[in-house]
Order: structure tokens, then C-alpha cells, then sequence
């Protein structure tokens, strides 16, 4: 009888220990939301996963496969329902709402020293947004021309590079002189026409929104901030150097009139070399060029690819040490080539696998030094701005329904207004 | 009345049209499915590819669970089929026979819910399920889909339930036929192509369905088709092209073929249904 209750106190002790929640026995599990697309991406990201868990035991990790497509709309709803990935994978103008809607981790005082020496500063600054920060940058790519080697070298033209670069004026006389006979020295996707113009536009000085000292931004439209649309304009209107009908396209629409010789230029992102490789016909041969130089040399505006963490989450801790994990300098180049993007992380850029010649990485590695924030990276009421205002007064520019005098005055006099109730 | 052979000329070259334009974007898929990356990049793009190759296929089974999430759909789309068939006949017969104001009412509601945006109902139904703990598993989504597919459901079984002459039920009802038997003998089989045609359209709906679907589902072993199908499509949305239509083209066979199956059965019924009246 003693036995038996002797038996029957282990077991409800017993039951104690494992019952009752039990959170700080079991591991942790994590969920990461990867946006990895490539098969080379996602292979990267599995495998880096799959280190981790083999050598972490009380901390799990799942990888959940989210879309670029729809990660706005499927973020929000998670943070409002309180069910959102600890680990979040996104792209730095896509953060600014989340932070400012208290969805996001400030990742102050949690990031491993390693890692915020290892970012520059000005990666950094596209995703600090007041005195938080709330995402580490990792995968950035500059927009690049992909030239038609074999026309250049015919043509006679100066290949430019990273050191020596042809300036916004050279490049408009050099595109002329390609044109001719139904073919174009250089087919611009300009689908969305507004991020690739503010961003290029940094080269001329261009900076478009003015914060002033009462922290309120306004847009002006400058004498830097004409450079590159009045090339554009000029190519496609007066110059007949830029196909008119790629103006409304995506860079992956333009990509079989530039195999079948109609372009001898796309001005792309980086990361589409992925794409020549697999679709451009046998003997293509294609090099990378920098973008035209302005008054401020090579710069341009980015916005990374980053890691961020759920606010919600209850294990900040340990989703920062994936993270740190993921961003190790070995990894983060695997993650890079596997993407066909640059790392934001110095060590990792330093790496040879991403200096070789091969698909012009060497270019692209040189041109890193160079990125900007996107002008509009914490500008609030950027999006509608965009949406409503500049998205509309570029493509009528360029298609040429109005002039340079109309366009600014719709980008400041419209868009101020959109700008104005956001800061109120 | 003859149609002369001008006008039917005509006729057939209309329906040609018609028919190539429904068809262009799935051959096209099709032709897509098949051709080498090599191929997709061509400035002259061929219908018949020139190198066929199964390479897209393996690289979208390769990348991406289709089959796991072509059995979430499966599920889902059946569930949500099944549900909302059970769930609408008896409704729609009693609107459609009983006409009070709570069915008027009723049936103002459905038109009224048809008008509501997708955006405006997601929050409040995510934290709904979430309490109801069916996020992130195919019962809630299944929930979610009947009572999406349900108003339009309803409507158009209503109209069916009117087009079944209640003659016929009261003929039945003299020769001696209860309330069931009348209604399992003499109903049923009239409004059996309604019925084939609302599950189709319930099925078709959720089969298709993303939104939903990318929302309530937050687990990889939970996904649909649908949503992984965004996973071939990057930034600036630049795609995979070959995998993607790989993958697009099977997702499009299941709707396919229950068409086809469905298909007879409501030739059939609207055929009987005509001998009968």
C-alpha cells in the first residue's frame, strides 16, 4: 500500500516536471520566412538552415518559403494577428511602415559587435529608422548595363569601367552613335520608372527630397535631378537611341530583343546576369558595364534585401543568433552568389568567388563601394507619392506627352501636397 | 429554318475565334512548360518548341513541394466543394419555396456580402480562426472558402430549385409520395446538374484561390498550389520562367478534369430536366 503511494507521488511528480508549458525545457523552434527565389537561393538558405539545426540543439529552426509578390499584404496580416515569422526576410523599403508600426524588433544593443562592424554605415542607414534599428542589411545590387560585346567592340566605342566610366553625356552620344536601321543603343525597362530614375539619379547629385530643420521633407526637382530623365527622354524622343517601346516594360521583357541584336544596352540590376546566363543563345557574348557617372561619380541608391525580427517573437535572442549565424562572412557569400547579388558585409565582399571575372563579378564587387540609401528609403508617403504623382509624371515624360516644366511641377506641386498630410 | 451556308461559315469562324482566344493563354503555358531557358529568351518565340525538354518540370519538383501542395489543394477544394454543396441545397430549396421576409432578407444579404473587398474582411477573419485555433491548418481554410463560395452558391441553386416545377412535387405528393421521397425521387435528380455546377464552381474557387490561402497558411507542409507557385517569381517580378509554367500548367489539369467529368453530368440533367417539363 506504502509502495503504491509512494509510486503514485513519483509519477504526479514527474507528471509536474514535464507538464505545465514546460517552454524553457523543450528547444525553441523558430520560424525563418525566406523570400529566396533562385534555385541557387533557396538551395543556400535550406542548406544554412540545415548547418544550423545540426549543430544547435535547443534551437530549431523552420524554413518557411514566403514570395516577393505578396509579402506586404502577408506580413501585415500576420503582425495584426500576432502570428508572424520570428525571422523576416524582406527588402529595406518595404520596412519602414512595419517599424513605424511598432511590428519590427529594434535590434539595438542585440546585434553581435561582429556584425554591425562588419556593415558599413550606410547600409545600415536603410534600416534605421529614428533611433532604432530594425533590420540587418545583407544582399544589395547595383544597376548595372548589359552590354552586346561584340557590337561594342565592333562599334569602336570606349568599354568604360568602374575607374573610368562614361559620364551621363558620353553615354547619350554613345548610344547614338549604335542607332540605326531599326536598332537601338540601349532599351530602358522602365516599368517602374520611378525607383530607377531616383536611384541613378544620385550619380548627378540628384536628391529629390529635402529634409529641413524642422525634420519635414519636401520634394524639389533640381538641376541634379534632371540629368538622368532628360537623357532617357532625350534618347527616346530625340535621339531615337532608346527603343520607345520598352519604356513600359520589365527587364526580363526586354531580354530576348537584346539576344536577337534590336538593343546593344540593358541597363538592369545585377542579379539579372542569373538570367542571361540560362537564356541568352550559344556564343552571346555579354559584359557588364558600370552605370553612366555624374557629378557624384558612380553612386546610386539601393535598397537591401534584410533580416528582421518579429517583435512579437519571444525568442529575440536567439533569432538574432540565426541571423548572426546566416551573416557570417562565409555564408553570406554563399547566400550572394546564390542570389547573384552583393553582399553588404565587407568581409564577405572581400571574398576571391566574388572578384572573378567570370559573369563580370569583378565589376559589380567594384562598383559596392558606390551604394547609396534610396533617396526615398524614410520618406513617409514615398509610396503614395510614387504611386499617385510620380509614377504617371514619368512615364508621360518619357513617352514625351509633356515636357521637363510639367514634370516639375507635378513631381513638386502634386507631390508635396501627398507629402504634406503625411507630416502633419 | 436552314442557315445558309454563309451565315453558319461565319458562325463556325466565330466560334473558332472565340475558342483560340480561351485557348491561347493555356497552349501558350503549355509551350512555355516545355521549352529550354534558352528558348524562352528567343526574339522569334515558336508554339512548338524546338528542343523540348521535361528540364523545367524536374527543376519545379525539384525546387518546390507541387506535390504535397497539389494535395493541400485537392483537399481544400474538394472540402470546400462538398461543404458548400451540403450546406447550400436544403438553404436554397427552402428560399427558393418559402417566400417570407426572412428569405427576402436573406437574399439581399447574399448580394450585399458579394460587395465586400477581400482586404476589408482578412484581419477580423484571421483573428477569428486564430481563436477558433484553425490558423495555419486546411479545416480553416476549408471554413473560410464555404463561406466565401457560399452566397454565389446559394444563388444559384435558388434559381434551379425555381426552374424544378412544383408541380411535379405536388403530382408526387397526390400519388401518395411523403415529404423525403418526393424530394429524394422526383427533386433531387432534377436539380442534380444545379448541384454538379455549384460544386464545380465551389471546387474551381478554392482551387484557385491565393489570397486566403497565402494569409491563413503560415507552415510550409500547409501551402497550396497557388501559393507556391509565387515562389518561382522574384523581386520586380522577374520570374523563372520555365518552372513556373511547369508547375502553372499542372495546376491548371485538376480543374480540367473535374470539368470534364462534371460536365457530362449537367448536359445530361439539363437534357432530362427538359424531356420531364
Amino acid at each position: 500500500m506504502r509502495a503504491r503511494a509512494m509510486a503514485v507521488v513519483v509519477l504526479l511528480l514527474l507528471a509536474g516536471c514535464s507538464g505545465g508549458g514546460g517552454g524553457d525545457e523543450g528547444p525553441v523552434t523558430l520560424r525563418f520566412q525566406s523570400l529566396a527565389w533562385q534555385e541557387e537561393s533557396v538551395r543556400a538558405n535550406k542548406e544554412l538552415v540545415r548547418e544550423w539545426n545540426a549543430t544547435h540543439e535547443h534551437v530549431k529552426v523552420e524554413y518557411v518559403q514566403g514570395s516577393w509578390s505578396a509579402v506586404h499584404d502577408q506580413l501585415l496580416t500576420s503582425f495584426e494577428g500576432g502570428e508572424a515569422p520570428d525571422i523576416i526576410h524582406d527588402a529595406s523599403d518595404d520596412l519602414a511602415d512595419f517599424a513605424h508600426g511598432g511590428y519590427l524588433a529594434d535590434l539595438t544593443g542585440l546585434l553581435p559587435a561582429r556584425l554591425e562592424e562588419d556593415i558599413p554605415r550606410r547600409s545600415w542607414e536603410t534600416t534605421t529608422f529614428g533611433d532604432g534599428v530594425y533590420g540587418v542589411p545583407f544582399l544589395q545590387e547595383p544597376r548595372v548595363l548589359v552590354a552586346n560585346a561584340t557590337w561594342l567592340r565592333r562599334s569602336g566605342v570606349r568599354i568604360p569601367t568602374p575607374g573610368h566610366p562614361w559620364s551621363w553625356t558620353e553615354f547619350r552620344r554613345i548610344t547614338e552613335r549604335l542607332s540605326g536601321g531599326g536598332r537601338y543603343g540601349v532599351a530602358w525597362p522602365l516599368k517602374e520608372p520611378v525607383s530607377a530614375t531616383l536611384n541613378l539619379s544620385l550619380s548627378a547629385g540628384g536628391r529629390m527630397f529635402h529634409r529641413g530643420a524642422d525634420g519635414k521633407v519636401t520634394v524639389r526637382f533640381e538641376a541634379g535631378d534632371e540629368v538622368v530623365p532628360r537623357t532617357i527622354h532625350d534618347q527616346a524622343g530625340i535621339d531615337r537611341s532608346a527603343s520607345p517601346t520598352t519604356l513600359g516594360s520589365g527587364g526580363s521583357d526586354t531580354l530576348p530583343g537584346f539576344f536577337g541584336g534590336r538593343y546593344a544596352m540593358v541597363p538592369l540590376g545585377f542579379s539579372y546576369r542569373q538570367q542571361i546566363v540560362q537564356q541568352a543563345p550559344e556564343g552571346f557574348d555579354w559584359q557588364v558595364l558600370p552605370a553612366p557617372a555624374g557629378a557624384d561619380g558612380l553612386a546610386q541608391g539601393v535598397s537591401p534585401q534584410t533580416l528582421s525580427v518579429a517583435e512579437d517573437s519571444p525568442h529575440k535572442k536567439e533569432a538574432v543568433a540565426f541571423v548572426d549565424f546566416l551573416l557570417r562572412p562565409k555564408n553570406m557569400v554563399r547566400l550572394a552568389l546564390g542570389d547573384w547579388m552583393l553582399p553588404t558585409g565587407t568581409r564577405a565582399l572581400a571574398d576571391p568567388a566574388l572578384h572573378t571575372a567570370k559573369d563580370d563579378w569583378a565589376t559589380g564587387t567594384a562598383l559596392a563601394a558606390h551604394l547609396r540609401p534610396a533617396p526615398a528609403q524614410s520618406v513617409r508617403g514615398y509610396a503614395e507619392w510614387k504611386d499617385k504623382v510620380a509614377t504617371p509624371a514619368f512615364q508621360e515624360y518619357y513617352s514625351g506627352a509633356i515636357g521637363l516644366g510639367e514634370l516639375r511641377e507635378r513631381l513638386e506641386k502634386d507631390g508635396n501636397l501627398v507629402l504634406a498630410r503625411y507630416q502633419r | 429554318m436552314r442557315t445558309r451556308p454563309a451565315a453558319r461559315a461565319g458562325q463556325y469562324a466565330a466560334l473558332l475565334a472565340y475558342l483560340s482566344f480561351l485557348a491561347f493563354p493555356f497552349l501558350w503555358l503549355v509551350s512555355v512548360a516545355f521549352k529550354p531557358a534558352r528558348e524562352l529568351g528567343s526574339l522569334h518565340p515558336t508554339w512548338i518548341p524546338e528542343h523540348p525538354t521535361l528540364a523545367n518540370f524536374r527543376q519545379a519538383f525539384d525546387e518546390q513541394p507541387l506535390l504535397h501542395a497539389a494535395v493541400n489543394s485537392l483537399l481544400a477544394a474538394v472540402g470546400a466543394a462538398v461543404v458548400a454543396v451540403v450546406v447550400a441545397t436544403p438553404t436554397a430549396y427552402v428560399m427558393a419555396r418559402r417566400r417570407t421576409r426572412l428569405t427576402r432578407a436573406v437574399s439581399g444579404w447574399v448580394v450585399v456580402s458579394q460587395a465586400f473587398p477581400f482586404v476589408l474582411v482578412i484581419i477580423p477573419l484571421f483573428l477569428v480562426l486564430k481563436n477558433l485555433r484553425l490558423i495555419d491548418s486546411l479545416p480553416g481554410l476549408v471554413l473560410v472558402y464555404v463561406v466565401w463560395a457560399l452566397p454565389f452558391a446559394l444563388w444559384m441553386l435558388v434559381g434551379h430549385v425555381r426552374a424544378v416545377p412544383v408541380e411535379l412535387e405536388e403530382a408526387a405528393a397526390i400519388d401518395g409520395a411523403g415529404r423525403l421521397r418526393t424530394l429524394v425521387s422526383v427533386t433531387a435528380p432534377l436539380l442534380a446538374p444545379g448541384i454538379a455546377v455549384t460544386g464545380l464552381f465551389a471546387f474551381v474557387t478554392a482551387w484557385n484561390e491565393f489570397f486566403f490561402a497565402l494569409v491563413l497558411l503560415k507552415s510550409a507542409r500547409q501551402q497550396t498550389l497557388p501559393v507556391v507557385l509565387t515562389h518561382f517569381i522574384g523581386a520586380e517580378g522577374v520570374a523563372d520562367l520555365g518552372p513556373l509554367a511547369a508547375a502553372a500548367s499542372l495546376a491548371t489539369l485538376p480543374s480540367l478534369v473535374v470539368f470534364a467529368i462534371v460536365q457530362r453530368r449537367i448536359t445530361g440533367g439539363v437534357l432530362a430536366g427538359a424531356v420531364k417539363s
